[in-house]
């Protein structure tokens, strides 16, 4: 059997690997138009801001692909002949497969701004990006970022780096308050104006102004301000890329390649994953389109599953995620609704300083825990989605939450100061009875007993 | 304007410019003084208390006069210390001739032998430093504290103008332009491949010479190391294994490399030919006199030796670039608490206290020092000073063995094998605090971690091998085991472990190779440690569920070359025999997804299986496990 993925994202290189683990036979080719090796796009901004080489972000050595027999071919599929299983590249080859995965991942939104198509207007997400910036920073002396995202501040900091001034436009009331609830919104924005960044809330792009060469040279706002730059980033949101797909037979597309809980299109032997599949009928709270590193690891190996005949559903189990605003740290387990939900209690802790906080949603009714937010502290990812897939008691959760803590080690603890503060609101007078520690963690988690230890190989 | 730096103050600015002087007098004092031997100088090393050789050692006082004066050597003033030490040669050589002449005259002395007579070859090897010293006359020997003001004092000045502003900037990790700057951003593989392969040809063809033209031994190091390139690359197969690149494209950090070759250069004088350096030595004499006499309180004595200087910039490095690292991550406690640790621990144990303890009349002692690392612990000369020194060297000497065989298993299986080498280590100490800048240049291959298994490991045997021959003499008395002379492997691993790659490539290769090129390949401790710490531990890098985005970072900035993203990314806890705990891969990581932890649970299943994803044959879908 022979299967092509499109895409070497994390998606489609999780696909093939999970291939590969579980059958030592099938054909596996994967195919970029992009580069020729699998690499970490969330880091393409360490090495504009020179944290690392371009080689650094490349998480598998080259003699991986042969050893693991998964084949690289450079190339851009410009057709998917369906009828005849047949991949048209621009290259004018061709390459006939017996199953199809599409993980072409997503591109930068326009909205239809004038002047949106003008030189040094440009989003960040492919290596292309990258390099289209680098070769053009030495003309920037001021930028605009527009969209108040994960890739915006990116964007924003990247340019930062450089020493470009930044400004920052966002629609809305304060940083990305869509997918943060207002305090941690609210901290975040703080942030980013103590670090130098023109932070501009509830401020829209209106034009983007030609400088006389055919290239972005001021923009102004949908209130009349005009800001001179001459780099315009557009990170309002991505979107499943898909557009070469239009008109394949068979093949129904929404906002994405629609796929049911078995990755499967509407195209029998066709598969979809990553940010390009649009999930039909999401889990509870879960969006069909999820642009996400970790959904799309996890289609990745659900695939793998499906493509070899054991069905298996996509199940991306309890929601977490995680980023870095510039050097404030966040991550978020469970069900932390922006604007909360009606018979969702919650518990805010905020530091003094403005750049720490814990925040742990639970059921109003009975106490069942739901969710952690984090901001500038980090929790034990297992141990939370265990609290939260037992649904135990958020008094409980309280008392034990030095489990969770995974600061490093000598970093103050401030789990006392959240139980106090629970204690404060309800009247009661708990006590945290467990401090960090691996070995309550581990024990916690069902990992009590010591086997003989195995050889790793370096492999 | 857009920059690729990061911005510096006026002060940072000031600071790089007396760092600058202060390098640039520190280079060109060593060709400022002139050289004058006198008769009295020459000949002073080569009195003896013994009566029975009275009439030995006024033969060779008596020649080594008469060569100097038909050479010239007392009439003429040498302005550097290439000719000083030409004429000491020519001079030193024609006395052996003198003497040999006279013995030729007057036959043997009875009852001795030729080699018992005879002016010693190795006499002048040895003497030659004290002899320049001796001779030295000029601005820097008039003047040493100016001079000491000029260089050292105004280079650390330099440093901490340097540094301090750091202070005021947002805490957080400052990684920005590391890969964009000259300093920082190392060579590529064959140019990297280039300077080590000269440096190592360089060494072992200095080696033949350093022991007296025998080849054996340079003969068995070059066959080792030819049977080991040839196990990882064909045995290994890493031959057509096209390895993780390791650096930019060609060559193009100059500053890094001219830092690594000044390095290097400072290594070789330092080692090897100490007699060109004593413009350094005289200038920190009075610092040392001023210690030595201030302990033993007695009136004079106490001149510096080579040893000496190296110890005090050694620590005066680690203390400047230590308050460096604490501003870098002064967000970071653990950092914090590292740090002030080994500036404590070089500063008290390794410098301080053995200045103390020679003051005093004690054997020189750095108690935290550990062997391997320390391989002349079980010499016989240092084996005999410990029983001379009464209830102190017997405590010594039981100190050190219990750290062997108690402190080092039972410290490393609690904490792992950190608590030494980035909390106590002197070479560590140098590594996390000097070499903290090009950390990011280890290669992270798995061809260099073959390298490393079997460079290291090798080392470890050589030095058991060798501290075994040492004590079957020592308790023995013969001097020879199976054709191999004790005396021999001793001076040859001094030299070929102890200096050429302890300190000359060790060292030497930071902006070249980062920082913990010797913990990394060639430290027998470390490799001791890494044993206990891979089978016998507690300590293990967790890491945090399925929250890494494979980025790179924690491998990048691992300075022993792990390549920790391999296990993050499949969610396994990371235990490697190498690691040495510096929490680095913790901090830089942007998702939180590295801890550094000791429990007695688990880490077998941890460490193996992947656990990132989340559906499993038997147990069907779930996050993990």
């Amino acid at each position: 059997m022979h299967v092509a993925i499109i895409g070497n994202g994390i998606a489609g290189v999780t696909a093939a690997r999970w291939l590969r683990k579980l059958d030592a036979s099938v054909r596996i080719t994967l195919i970029s138009a992009e580069t020729e090796y699998f690499f970490s796009r969330t880091a393409l901004m360490y090495v504009y801001m020179g944290h690392m080489r371009f080689e650094d972000i490349i998480p598998y050595e080259p003699f991986f692909w042969e050893k693991n027999r998964i084949d690289l071919l450079q190339a851009y599929v410009e057709r998917v002949d369906t009828p005849t299983k047949t991949l048209h590249l621009a290259n004018g080859k061709h390459l006939a497969y017996d199953k199809l995965v599409l993980a072409t991942g997503s591109y930068w939104n326009k909205f239809g701004w004038p002047g949106q198509d003008l030189e040094r207007v440009r989003g960040m997400v492919s290596a292309q990006d990258l390099a289209y910036l680098e070769a053009h920073t030495a003309e920037i002396k001021a930028a605009v970022v527009v969209g108040g995202g994960l890739i915006g501040i990116e964007l924003a900091e990247m340019l930062h780096s450089r020493h470009i001034p930044v400004s920052l436009l966002i629609r809305e009331k304060s940083y990305w308050n869509n997918a943060l609830p207002p305090e941690e919104s609210r901290m975040v924005s703080r942030h980013i104006r103590s670090r130098g960044i023109d932070l501009r809330e509830e401020t829209e792009l209106d034009t983007i102004h030609d400088d006389g060469t055919g290239a972005a040279g001021a923009i102004t706002t949908k209130g009349g301000e005009r800001i001179e730059c001459q780099f315009v980033g557009l990170t309002a949101g991505v979107s499943p890329n898909v557009a070469f797909l239009r008109g394949t037979e068979g093949l129904e597309l929404g906002r994405g390649i629609k796929v049911n809980d078995y990755l499967e299109t509407s195209v029998p032997d066709v598969y979809a994953i990553g940010d390009c599949a649009e999930v039909l009928d999401p889990k509870p709270g879960r969006r069909g389109v999820e642009a996400i590193w970790y959904t799309g690891r996890m289609m990745g190996e659900t695939v793998a599953y499906n493509i070899l005949g054991t069905k298996v559903g996509y199940d991306p189990g309890v929601w977490f995620n995680s980023a870095k605003f510039l050097d404030l740290e966040y991550q978020v387990y469970g069900e932390v609704p922006a604007g909360g939900r009606d018979g969702l209690a919650t518990l805010y802790w905020e530091h003094p300083d403005g750049e720490k906080a814990v925040r742990i949603n639970y059921e109003a009714a009975d106490g069942t825990i739901r969710g952690f937010n984090l901001m500038g502290i980090r929790y034990r990812h297992e141990v939370c989605e265990k609290w939260i897939k037992e649904g135990k008691h958020v008094e409980e959760v309280l008392q034990q939450l030095g489990m969770a803590n995974f600061d490093p080690e000598f970093y103050e603890q401030y789990e006392a100061e959240v139980v106090a503060l629970y204690n404060q609101q309800t009247g009661k007078k708990l006590q945290l009875r467990q401090e960090r520690s691996l070995s309550a963690a581990l024990r916690y988690l069902g990992f009590g007993q010591r086997k003989p230890r195995a050889f790793v190989k370096p492999e | 304007m857009p920059s690729t730096s990061t911005h510096k103050s006026t002060l940072q600015y000031l600071g790089l410019g007396l760092f600058a002087i202060a390098l640039l007098v520190f280079t060109g004092m060593l060709g400022l003084d002139h050289y004058n031997f006198t008769p009295a100088d020459l000949t002073a090393p080569f009195a003896t208390d013994d009566a029975a050789r009275q009439d030995i050692a006024a033969m060779h006082q008596r020649a080594l006069t008469t060569a100097g004066e038909r050479t010239g050597l007392f009439e003429n003033t040498y302005g550097t210390t290439f000719a000083a030490e030409k004429a000491l040669k020519e001079t030193f050589y024609l006395a052996r001739t003198l003497v040999d002449q006279e013995l030729q005259a007057n036959g043997l002395p009875e009852g001795k032998q030729q080699w018992e007579v005879e002016l010693p070859e190795w006499q002048f090897k040895s003497q030659r430093t004290g002899w320049i010293q001796g001779a030295a006359d000029g601005p820097v020997t008039n003047n040493p504290w100016l001079f000491f003001f000029l260089t050292i004092g105004l280079g650390a000045l330099g440093g901490i103008l340097y540094v301090l502003p750091k202070f005021a900037a947002q805490p957080g990790i400052k990684n920005d332009h590391i890969f964009h700057s000259q300093l920082t951003k190392g060579l590529d593989l064959g140019w990297r491949a280039f300077f080590l392969t000269v440096t190592i040809l360089g060494v072992l063809g200095y080696g033949f010479w350093y022991m007296d033209d025998k080849f054996f031994w340079p003969a068995v190091t070059a066959l080792i190391a030819i049977v080991i390139i040839g196990l990882v690359l064909f045995a290994q197969q890493s031959w057509k294994q096209e390895a993780r690149d390791a650096g930019p494209e060609g060559i193009s950090g100059y500053l890094g490399i001219f830092t690594g070759v000044y390095f290097i250069g400072f290594y070789l004088l330092l080692y090897w030919a100490s007699h060109h350096i004593v413009a350094w030595i005289q200038m920190v004499s009075p610092v040392s006199e001023a210690l030595y006499q201030f302990f033993s309180g007695e009136d004079e004595g106490g001149a510096a030796s080579q040893w000496f200087l190296y110890g005090l910039m050694y620590t005066l490095i680690i203390l400047v670039m230590g308050v460096r690292m604490i501003a870098k991550y002064r967000h970071n406690k653990y950092q914090i608490f590292r740090t002030i640790s080994v500036m404590f621990f070089q500063t008290a144990f390794a410098f301080m206290i053995p200045e103390i303890l020679v003051a005093l009349n004690k054997p020189w002692y750095d108690f935290k020092n550990i062997w391997p690392l320390d391989y002349d612990f079980f010499f016989g000369w240092q084996l005999d000073q410990f029983q001379s020194a009464g209830a102190l060297g017997l405590f010594m000497l039981f100190w050190g063995i219990a750290l062997i065989i108690l402190g080092v298993p039972l410290m490393v299986h609690f904490l792992g094998k950190r608590w030494y080498c980035s909390w106590v280590c002197g070479c560590g100490g140098l590594a996390e605090t000097m070499g903290d800048p090009w950390r990011q240049l280890s290669d992270k291959s798995l061809r260099a971690w073959k390298f490393e298994r079997w460079i290291i490991h090798g080392v470890l045997v050589a030095a058991i091998v060798m501290t075994g021959l040492t004590l079957y003499t020592y308790f023995g008395g013969a001097s020879e085991v199976l054709g191999i002379q004790t005396g021999g492997i001793q001076k040859w691993y001094g030299f070929l472990i102890g200096a050429g790659f302890a300190g000359v490539v060790g060292t030497g290769f930071y902006p070249l190779m980062g920082n913990r090129v010797w913990c990394r390949f060639g430290c027998p401790l470390a490799a001791y440690l890494g044993l206990v710490q891979r089978f016998q531990s507690r300590f293990r890098i967790t890491t945090n569920g399925g929250q890494c985005i494979s980025c790179g970072n924690c491998s990048t900035y691992c300075e022993m070359g792990i390549d920790v993203r391999h296990y993050a990314q499949r969610g396994q806890d990371i235990v490697r025999a190498s690691c040495v705990g510096c929490g680095v891969c913790a901090a830089v990581c942007p998702r939180g997804v590295l801890r550094l932890e000791n429990a007695p649970e688990d880490i077998s299943q941890r460490a193996v299986a992947e656990r990132v994803i989340h559906i499993d044959a038997e147990k069907g879908i779930s996050l993990m496990n």
